[in-house]
């Protein structure tokens, strides 16, 4: 084990190579490409065995994935943002296949506008499609993650690909130390891809993923995609608790901090929830009993886990790191629908913030947290809000005049 | 916790330098994080790295906002507002400018509550355009005023981070480094971290109207707005005309500007509109005559 300064993307890069995969479909974009770059620099170094190959596209990036996964090789793969979109068609079709393998988003908000910087509207939009998801807060969680889930997703009881999040700059670009397990110590925790029946052979050929055009057998085969997402709610605890066995490092489904005695909790995902652990903090040095409840596996949703994490408390604020359009925020609604009809229940404050990048500070957590109490004080749900201020709407006004100089006039209804 | 911002321009290592910094603050049992800042990358064009260590795990993420200690590895950057060089900087804030001008030049000129100090550029650079050396130069001078990195770590942290360069490269690196590190020695542990903040105001949120359709895609309706993006502010190097030599060939420098940046005037001569000239030098190459001189920003300013 060495203890080392790796930016979120040499993190995932290390845990590729230290799960010993095989195989690595590849697509460059923004800002994933130095995961890619990573591997290919080992394996043409001969510092790593495996084997990397640049497809044409996210499309086919993830149907090589799937298909070698099908043949029981070790698979991985990353991408972003619009490259995830461009591949959606195979992201919600290759769960079916069964066959396990792992995907690294690195969050990047999408189009339109096109940008650079990170949200998880892009992570968010594979939700349904029954990859399993982890997100992470820091770059050792990031390596941590990727060994996990593989066995998570090789689990001879789930058998379904894995995608494990990590935020676009604050973790892609963003050093910290990171502990580099030795690679016994990862090859003992996870061992080479055991694919029973997942195999390609010649002498013994299979039709895959054929179609399936009665209801029938598509309700069964759609369903059982799903039973194994949940059984892998189960199989989470087991493989968490083997690895913290074995590395000292707890990695939760839900991580809570200082949550258990809390009056107001934040609930976010990602490496901003680092930063709620900060104001929990603060505001705790103020006489705020405040926590933070942090999904990492997001699907399948550790709904039980979640209710013990909040019921009783008085008031959470979910902090959204993403737009439903025409509905809000993601992670509000899903957890509305964990909480609904429990007693105990706290109340819902909805926030949107951190799109495109956009910073949350640290006086906009203590503000969050105060209408959420304000909020449980009246028993009234407030209305969600964009984490918007004055300046940043002169800014834009700003930029419209520039844009519409001449025949438009910048302005709108209030 | 130390919080640290390095300016540079795209080319120069502010980001190097945040990486040697951190590396030496970690070896020296600091909890750390660096990370740089930029938009699509240009060479030469205003960018930042910042460093945070502490003796505890770090939860603060992104840009810093109150800095501890600022450096600015280019002094043409430290009066630009696109570099935002003095964003946060406050009364206990201690601002780096390498300039072989004075620190009592820039005082005036900044007009900002900050601990000033000034490092000396390597002898001879300021005739060079790009300052090599200025950001290893400047990673040294940022140890020595945290004033908890010792000059073994700091060249430890040198040679991991740029491994791979080549040992002539090093040693050269090495030297820029300890020179930076010595020239500080007489203010070293000026910087105190986690220097009392004020606290902020509540922020100043507000419910984001609905707009006209017309207004609320991102559209540019306005033509020639790129004029007003002043990426003249990119160039170390300016092309300046000997109009003594000049031909009034107008049309080989104009046409191979990549920028557009070169046009004939009434009197048939070129002009160039360092408003936009981002220094490429093309001009320079292609010019008939050797008319046209690449002189280092500084001096041309």
């Amino acid at each position: 084990m060495s203890r080392e300064l790796l930016t979120g993307n040499a993190a995932a890069a290390w845990g590729a190579r230290l799960a010993d995969v095989d195989y690595v479909p590849a697509f460059p974009i923004t800002p994933q490409t130095e995961i890619i770059e990573t591997l290919a620099r080992w394996y043409e170094g001969g510092e790593a065995p495996g084997r990397l190959v640049m497809l044409e596209s996210e499309h086919s990036m993830v149907t090589a994935a799937a298909a070698a996964a099908a043949t029981g090789v070790r698979v991985f793969s990353a991408t972003s943002s619009q490259g995830l979109l461009y591949a959606m068609e195979m992201i919600y079709a290759v769960p079916g296949w069964r066959a396990p393998f792992v995907l690294v988003n690195v969050s990047r908000a999408l189009a339109t506008p096109i940008t650079l910087e990170p949200d998880h509207s892009d992570v968010l939009a594979a939700r349904d499609s029954g990859f399993l998801q982890i997100h992470c807060a820091n770059c050792q969680e990031v390596l941590d993650s990727i060994l996990i889930a593989y066995r998570l997703a090789e689990h001879a009881r789930v058998r379904l690909p894995a995608i494990v999040n990590l935020d676009g700059f604050y973790l892609s670009f963003t050093r910290e130390p990171v502990k580099i397990p030795a690679a016994a110590e990862a090859r003992a925790f996870l061992p080479p891809f055991a694919p029973g029946e997942v195999e390609f052979r010649a002498s013994k050929p299979v039709s895959r993923a054929v179609a399936a055009l009665g209801s029938s057998p598509y309700s069964y085969f759609r369903y059982q995609t799903h039973l194994a997402a949940l059984e892998a709610l189960g199989a989470y605890e087991e493989v968490a608790r083997d690895f913290e066995r074995r590395f000292g490092r707890w990695h939760p489904a839900v991580e809570c901090y200082r949550s258990e005695d809390a009056e107001v909790a934040f609930l976010m995902i990602g490496a901003f929830s680092t930063k709620a652990r900060d104001a929990v903090d603060r505001l705790r040095e103020k006489g705020v009993a405040a926590g933070l409840v942090r999904p990492r596996l997001l699907r399948p949703f550790p709904q039980a886990a979640l209710r013990s994490a909040l019921l009783g408390r008085r008031a959470v604020a979910v902090v959204d790191q993403n737009l439903s359009m025409g509905s809000g925020g993601v992670l509000a609604g899903e957890l509305a629908s964990a909480l609904y009809g429990c007693r105990g229940a706290p109340m819902i404050a909805r926030f949107v913030g951190g799109l495109g990048g956009r910073d949350i500070t640290a006086e906009e957590f203590e503000a969050m947290a105060t209408e959420a109490r304000a909020a449980a004080e009246t028993g009234e749900a407030p209305a969600p809000r964009l984490l918007y201020t004055a300046a940043e709407l002169r800014e834009v006004r700003k930029l419209q005049a520039i844009a519409l100089a001449g025949p438009r006039e910048a302005g709108g209804r209030s | 916790m130390f919080r640290v911002r390095f300016h540079g321009r795209g080319g120069q290592g502010a980001k190097t330098a945040s990486q040697i910094l951190s590396s030496a603050l970690f070896l020296e049992g600091f909890e750390v994080q660096d990370a740089p800042r930029y938009g699509a990358e240009r060479r030469g064009a205003a960018m930042f790295a910042y460093v945070r260590a502490a003796r505890a795990p770090i939860q603060e993420r992104g840009v810093i906002a109150r800095p501890d200690l600022v450096v600015a590895i280019d002094d043409t950057l430290a009066t630009m507002p696109a570099a935002a060089v003095l964003q946060g900087v406050a009364q206990d804030t201690v601002v780096l400018i390498q300039s072989a001008e004075p620190a009592e030049a820039w005082r005036p000129r900044l007009n900002a509550p900050c601990e000033l100090l000034v490092l000396a550029p390597p002898p001879g650079a300021a005739a060079q355009a790009e300052a090599p050396f200025g950001g290893v130069r400047c990673a040294g001078a940022a140890a020595r005023l945290l004033g908890v990195v010792g000059r073994a770590s700091l060249e430890r942290a040198l040679e991991a981070e740029l491994a791979g360069l080549g040992e002539r490269l090093i040693e050269q690196n090495r030297a820029h480094a300890l020179a930076g590190f010595d020239a500080l020695a007489p203010h070293a542990g000026r910087v105190r971290g986690d220097a009392p903040r004020a606290a902020e105001a509540p922020p100043d949120w507000i419910a984001v109207p609905l707009d006209d359709a017309a207004i609320a895609a991102p559209d540019i309706h306005a033509t020639g707005t790129s004029a007003a993006s002043p990426t003249g502010l990119w160039r170390v190097l300016r092309p300046v005309i000997d109009y003594e030599h000049c031909k009034r060939c107008v049309w080989v420098c104009g046409t191979y500007c990549p920028d557009s940046a070169i046009r004939a005037g009434e009197d048939g001569r070129p002009n160039i509109d360092y408003d936009h000239c981002k220094g490429c030098m093309v001009c320079v190459t292609v010019c008939p005559p050797h008319a046209i001189h690449a002189v280092p920003e500084r001096e041309a300013a």
